[in-house]
């Protein structure tokens, strides 16, 4: 490195405090949340939640785990919604990305403007809400989870941009003149081609069916196809939650407190622990978006 | 007409030779392949995003389930009129307006100051690991933020409330007090959003030409002086695509938050009520079609003029920096 200035290592230090005072805003609240649902029910009632708990306790995953049927089952509908819904999104965002992508499409501009359209002007929520329900029947299905945030225009405009930037068309034209079809040329040459791209918007999507809770809350009243957040959600907004929970008659020195906490770290754990490896995808897809079309 | 059919008929035999030929069906024919690649998108968009556009006209419509969106009886402009006397439609407008003004600026603000600081730190490790905790908060879903804010504030035994009660102050009733909001509220928009917003910035940094930088440096510029007259305006451009996007959802709430963070909280209702909670409110609690649909409408008719007008004045001063 360069010899340092003395300027330099002002600024340096100016950006290790303020940077590091937001990383620690950023995960303290998190923090204390895990901490406390490590702590007694005991100590909650007395002490309140506190960034260190004076009694540490299993009992609220021990109750967690006691019954995990509704927690199995919702992580179940979780995992496929998201696995399906983004291998199916994927796929077709990128053939629709392909289309748009090759010059001799004549009306590539207009069918792009179809798509950048919808994000321009919406008919709102009450003709949606009724087009799903009443016109195509889809309360209290499955389809219903996958349909509703399948496709995202900016995501399908990303991975175009990504195609126009990064596969020259002579790569087209000379699969084309060696007799390839339009779909093979798709299947065996863009595709491979385009795994950075697709895994940074396949990244996006899987975390948006991942958090979804909204279309189950319009949508869904079945509970065993409750997926995971919306679980979460009632059980943390209903005032005898536990009982709910764990199949019982609520007892009194159930630890009613730390259960929540314990419920939340259960539904978030797993992409706490995930997000630092697929991060650097999050990053990719962030910078090959930032390249406007 | 014989030369014209000639040429259709070659180029339906081969339609690689044909390059010249006009008319839209014979491009559908051309492309056939590659224009049904593109049905199943189009389809989806035309059935959840064009036939709900068609759908606004149940806002002018006295809708009941029997008859649907598109039977159901006209009634004019009845409930525009009921939304606009109702008292709610200017609350509704003014909070969905000012919490998205001072959110999209705290966020262009926090992500600017924060990818210059990062940009400019010298440690490899720090600069990648306070990168990955700065990103952990758009990772959770609402539903979780929203339990991490309950257990921070709540009145019995929230962590703000057992440190004031720890120093020997009275505790605060946060849930009940509407004053707290108009900071809490934006403090955790910028929380979930810094993160991505800093990546953003800092990919738009990276790309900068370095050698301007090492000019500055040799003509006696300082690191703060750089910053000042090299990185901040050489972000302009990565800013105004975000304002103008921003702007285009200024009076598109942020439902989620809202909804999981105040809920159905009556004592914050007026000082939180956004149009998204309001046509949600109407058309799932109250089953209130006239005021939800009347409401929604009117906010998409708004988006819509806002974005072409922000738009328009953009590309009226620099072409290159419109969205379109």
């Amino acid at each position: 490195m360069t010899i340092r200035t003395s300027d330099e290592k002002v600024m340096n230090v100016i950006s290790y405090i303020i940077v590091g005072l937001f990383a620690l805003i950023a995960v303290v609240p998190f923090f204390i949340v895990l901490i406390n649902s490590f702590a007694s029910e005991h100590s909650i009632i007395y002490n309140g939640y506190s960034f260190w708990p004076k009694e540490f306790s299993l009992d609220a995953y021990h109750m967690v785990f006691q019954s995990p049927e509704k927690m199995f089952r919702a992580y179940g509908v979780t995992i496929f919604v998201t696995g399906f819904g983004t291998a199916v999104s994927l796929f077709l965002s990128m053939m629709a990305a392909y289309v748009m992508y090759r010059k001799d499409v004549r009306y590539r501009n207009a069918l792009s403007f179809f798509l950048y359209f919808t994000t321009l002007f919406n008919g709102g929520l009450v003709p949606y809400y009724l087009l799903i329900v009443q016109n195509l029947h889809l309360k209290n299905t499955i389809f219903v989870l996958l349909l509703a945030g399948m496709f995202n225009v900016f995501n399908i405009l990303i991975l175009r941009n990504f195609l126009n930037g990064s596969l020259p068309d002579a790569l087209v034209e000379s699969a084309k003149i060696d007799g390839a079809g339009d779909f093979r040329i798709f299947w065996q040459i863009v595709i491979p081609l385009s795994k950075p791209a697709m895994a940074a918007i396949g990244m996006f999507t899987a975390l948006g069916y991942w958090n979804d809770w909204w279309t189950p809350m319009m949508f869904i009243e079945k509970e065993s196809l409750y997926p995971l957040q919306y679980t979460l959600y009632q059980i943390l907004s209903s005032a005898n939650f536990s009982s709910q929970m764990v199949n019982s008659i609520p007892r009194l020195d159930m630890p009613k407190e730390s259960l929540k906490l314990a419920l939340t770290m259960v539904a978030t754990g797993p992409i706490v622990l995930l997000y630092p490896f697929v991060q650097k995808y999050f990053v990719q897809g962030i910078t090959v978006g930032a390249v406007k079309g | 007409m014989a030369t014209e059919a000639n040429t259709a008929a070659k180029s339906v035999r081969n339609p690689k030779l044909d390059r010249k030929g006009s008319g839209f069906l014979k491009e559908l024919a051309r492309n056939k392949v590659l224009y049904l690649m593109f049905v199943p998108i189009a389809l989806y968009f035309i059935v959840f995003n064009y036939i709900p556009m068609a759908g606004i006209v149940v806002a002018f419509k006295s809708f009941n389930y029997q008859q649907g969106m598109f039977g159901s009886p006209w009634i004019g402009l009845d409930n525009f009129e009921y939304f606009f006397s109702s008292g709610k439609a200017w609350l509704v407008t003014k909070n969905t307006f000012l919490y998205n003004s001072v959110f999209l600026a705290a966020y262009l603000f926090f992500s600017i100051i924060i990818a210059v600081l990062i940009a400019e730190m010298s440690g490899k490790i720090f600069k990648k690991t306070s990168q990955t905790l700065l990103f952990l908060p758009y990772f959770l879903s609402w539903v979780a933020v929203a339990a991490i804010v309950y257990n921070l504030f709540n009145y019995e035994y929230g962590l703000l409330n057992s440190i004031l009660t720890g120093i020997g102050m009275d505790p605060i009733d946060i849930y009940s007090s509407t004053s707290y909001w108009y900071f809490i509220l934006p403090f955790f928009y910028v929380w979930k959003w810094v993160g991505f917003g800093s990546v953003l910035y800092l990919s738009a940094i990276m790309g900068f030409d370095t050698s301007a930088y090492e000019a500055a440096k040799i003509d006696g510029a300082n690191v703060f002086q750089r910053v000042r007259y090299l990185t901040i305006p050489l972000l302009k451009p990565t800013t105004i695509v975000l304002l103008l996007l921003g702007i285009g959802r200024i009076m598109r709430g942020e439902f989620d938050m809202f909804y999981q963070l105040i809920g159905n909280n009556g004592i914050l209702m007026d000082a939180t009520d956004i149009i998204d909670t309001l046509v949600f409110r109407s058309l799932i609690v109250s089953q209130d079609f006239g005021m939800a649909s009347a409401g929604g409408l009117y906010q998409s008719v708004l988006c819509f003029v806002i974005i072409m007008i922000a738009n328009g004045l953009v590309k009226r001063y620099d072409r290159d920096q419109a969205l379109f």
